[in-house]
């Protein structure tokens, strides 16, 4: 059971951003303790991606605030972002497809010599031992990314986001170009990263996955939040009924 | 842990004698092509083409779009382009010339021939150029004006400006030191090319022992030890060849005797001097290396590789990939005024239409070098290659007789030729 009577470690407290007046976050707060896995719900363009980003630094919140451990953040960009120990998982992967894995998983953050040239072995090595961990069947370590299999790009970039220490773990569709058993691999990574104390946010569109994986789900529509609810009191038609018609289940409080 | 070839040998056919040498292909065929190039040339001509003297004339005709060549990779991997070189190389020429000639000896007072002169006035042309560079970068990078504007623009604009503060006039002659990058009028002699040469030879051996001594060390498959070697021995035979050729050419008797007479001595019976290695292909030898090195040894290096293959993912890894822009552009900028120190000191003097078209020719040997220009990819040995290529084809038509515009034409040719080649190779191995 998760914890959540201390400080949560991230707060998103009445975000808003718009595009060109269109809202596309309109005042949404959701939070994420240690240890738990939240799930964020919603149609494609419903701004699960768009709220997520402001946490990762890709967008600039237009108002509202971020807190982690209770202290107000100020994330710019992902360098902030990364700072604060939070890391993302893309939906598109963001991986520059010219470079091999360990270029990628270490773009940003190279290893350097005490000269500070780029350690490129050093990297290959550190490489080889979490792709051992992560995806023993990687073999791939000499090639561009684009020479690898949609799977062996998706532990690419899941390995970019566990390897640096991650307290907060952004997951947008991680599982979306998996097969079932890449899929099962993802399950059970994120239940081992849980037990480690590690807060996950995970967005997907699939209720399957979220009721599976996630132990809140804070469901949004048209830029706002529907409400947030603790996965084990609800049915997947009352998630249905959030995501379509915006409807909020009864008894269900604001978490 | 590690898995050694024999392992992975059975699924795998047996590895062919290029693959175990671990030879880039696309370097090999290049290679290739320019040897047929040369070999064809040398024939027509009836052995005219492959003698010292004309190596000797390519190597020095080619530093000067080689040079910017090497910065125009960065710019069209980072999915950029720079129309602006050859101007602002004009530019460049230009402020060092009037520098050298003008402010220094007579507004500064420091006189003609002050030692101090040639070199403030490169400093001062390579800030210039990295100024301009960087402000191209900022108004691509910051104000987000596509690069084919902002260099098309400065394409006009520098070549005008470099006009401007001459009034049109060439200027001449240039500081005897400062002619010293030019080619012929500077160059190493016999013995001190064979001592470059010996240190460059014993710099790439120690390169290839360390490289295979880190491998070893983090457990990862190396090459056998027979394909270091002839690895070894086809660097070591190119090194010393290239010297060898070059300290073949002599100084023509006439010029050793004015040289003579010019410091009241005779020229004794039997001597001769070797030109050997020119100061500026040196100076190409060392900026192919510092660029090399800073593509693929330094972050800001591995940072343009994935700027170009994906900004996005650049963006979001957390590299500021605006100022890498600014970067990239001033880099640019500062290698065009390298380009027109050795320009200009080639032609002895500051002429109005210095490094004119100098910018479809860099562009043009960077992409024969294999840079693709939907970004990402690129070496700066490819586009050193690519310089030599069309250099040779257009010295070698000239020396055949073909009249300039089908020069032109085959030029023109070629280039598409080359890019079509390039991506029907990337087709077939499945590399984009």
């Amino acid at each position: 059971m998760i914890d959540r009577t201390g400080t949560p470690l991230v707060e998103m407290r009445d975000i808003c951003i718009s595009f060109g007046g269109v809202h596309a976050v309109d005042h949404v707060s959701v939070n994420l303790y240690p240890g738990e896995v939240v799930g964020l719900l919603g149609h494609n363009g419903a701004g699960k991606s768009t709220l997520i980003k402001i946490l990762s630094g890709a967008y600039r919140m237009d108002s509202g605030e971020i807190r982690i451990n209770g202290e107000r953040a100020e994330i710019h960009n992902p360098r902030d972002a990364r700072r604060y120990n939070i890391e993302t998982i893309y939906q598109t992967l963001a991986l520059a497809d010219n470079l091999d894995a360990a270029s990628n998983l270490f773009l940003g953050r190279e290893l350097v010599t005490p000269f500070g040239l780029v350690d490129d072995d050093a990297m290959e090595a550190e490489t080889r031992k979490i792709m051992a961990r992560l995806n023993p069947n990687f073999k791939k370590f000499n090639e561009p990314v684009s020479a690898l299999s949609g799977g062996q790009r998706q532990s690419v970039a899941i390995a970019r986001a566990v390897y640096f220490d991650a307290r907060i773990l952004i997951m947008d569709e991680p599982t979306a170009a998996l097969g079932p058993h890449e899929t099962q691999m993802v399950a059970e990574l994120i239940e081992q990263l849980k037990a480690q104390g590690i807060g996950i946010f995970l967005i997907s569109h699939d209720i399957h996955d979220v009721m599976k994986l996630c132990d809140r789900a804070s469901v949004m529509k048209n830029g706002q939040l529907v409400g947030t609810v603790d996965v084990d009191k609800v049915t997947d038609d009352d998630l249905l009924g959030m995501i379509i018609l915006g409807k909020h289940p009864g008894e269900q409080a604001e978490a | 842990m590690t898995h050694s070839e024999a392992e992975l040998s059975p699924a795998h056919p047996k590895k062919s004698f290029v693959q175990t040498l671990e030879l880039d292909l696309r370097l090999l065929g290049m290679i290739g092509a320019f040897a047929i190039l040369c070999i064809g040339f040398d024939l027509v001509t009836g052995g005219r083409f492959l003698t010292p003297r004309n190596i000797f004339n390519l190597t020095i005709q080619t530093v000067s779009v080689a040079i910017m060549a090497t910065g125009m990779v960065f710019v069209i991997v980072t999915r950029h382009i720079d129309l602006s070189v050859g101007a602002l190389l004009a530019t460049c020429s230009a402020v060092m010339a009037m520098t050298q000639t003008e402010i220094l000896p007579n507004m500064l007072g420091l006189g003609l021939g002050h030692p101090l002169i040639p070199w403030v006035t490169i400093v001062f042309g390579i800030l210039v150029g990295t100024l301009i560079g960087a402000f191209h970068g900022w108004l691509v990078g910051y104000l987000t004006i596509p690069a084919f504007i902002v260099t098309l623009g400065g394409l006009l604009i520098w070549r005008n400006v470099g006009w401007y503060m001459t009034s049109g006039k060439t200027i001449g002659p240039l500081d005897p030191t400062f002619m010293k990058f030019g080619g012929i009028n500077g160059t190493l002699g016999a013995t001190w090319s064979w001592v470059a040469g010996l240190l460059a030879l014993a710099a790439a051996l120690y390169g290839l022992w360390a490289s295979r001594k880190n491998k070893l060390r983090h457990g990862f498959p190396v090459k056998p030890l027979w394909a270091e070697g002839v690895l070894a021995a086809l660097i070591s035979g190119a090194i010393l060849g290239f010297v060898a050729i070059l300290n073949a050419y002599e100084v023509p008797l006439a010029r050793l005797k004015r040289d003579f007479e010019a410091q009241g001595l005779t020229l004794p019976e039997g001597y001769t001097e070797a030109y050997g290695i020119p100061i500026s292909v040196l100076l190409l030898i060392f900026i192919a290396v510092g660029m090399t090195m800073l593509a693929r040894r330094t972050r800001l290096g591995r940072y343009i590789f994935a700027a170009g293959g994906n900004p996005d993912a650049a963006e979001l890894s957390g590299i500021n990939t605006r100022l890498l822009t600014v970067k990239i552009f001033a880099l640019m900028g500062a290698l065009c005024a390298i380009s027109a120190v050795v320009a200009s000191a080639r032609l002895t003097n500051h002429s109005n239409d210095i490094g004119t078209l100098d910018e479809l020719r860099v562009i043009a040997a960077a992409v024969i070098g294999g840079t693709a220009l939907a970004g990402g990819f690129g070496t700066i040995h490819g586009a050193i290659l690519g310089a030599l290529i069309m250099q040779s084809l257009q010295s070698g038509m000239a020396m055949v007789g073909v009249d300039a515009p089908l020069q032109n034409i085959v030029v023109g040719a070629v280039l598409v030729l080359a890019v079509l080649i390039d991506i029907l190779y990337r087709r077939k191995t499945g590399a984009r």
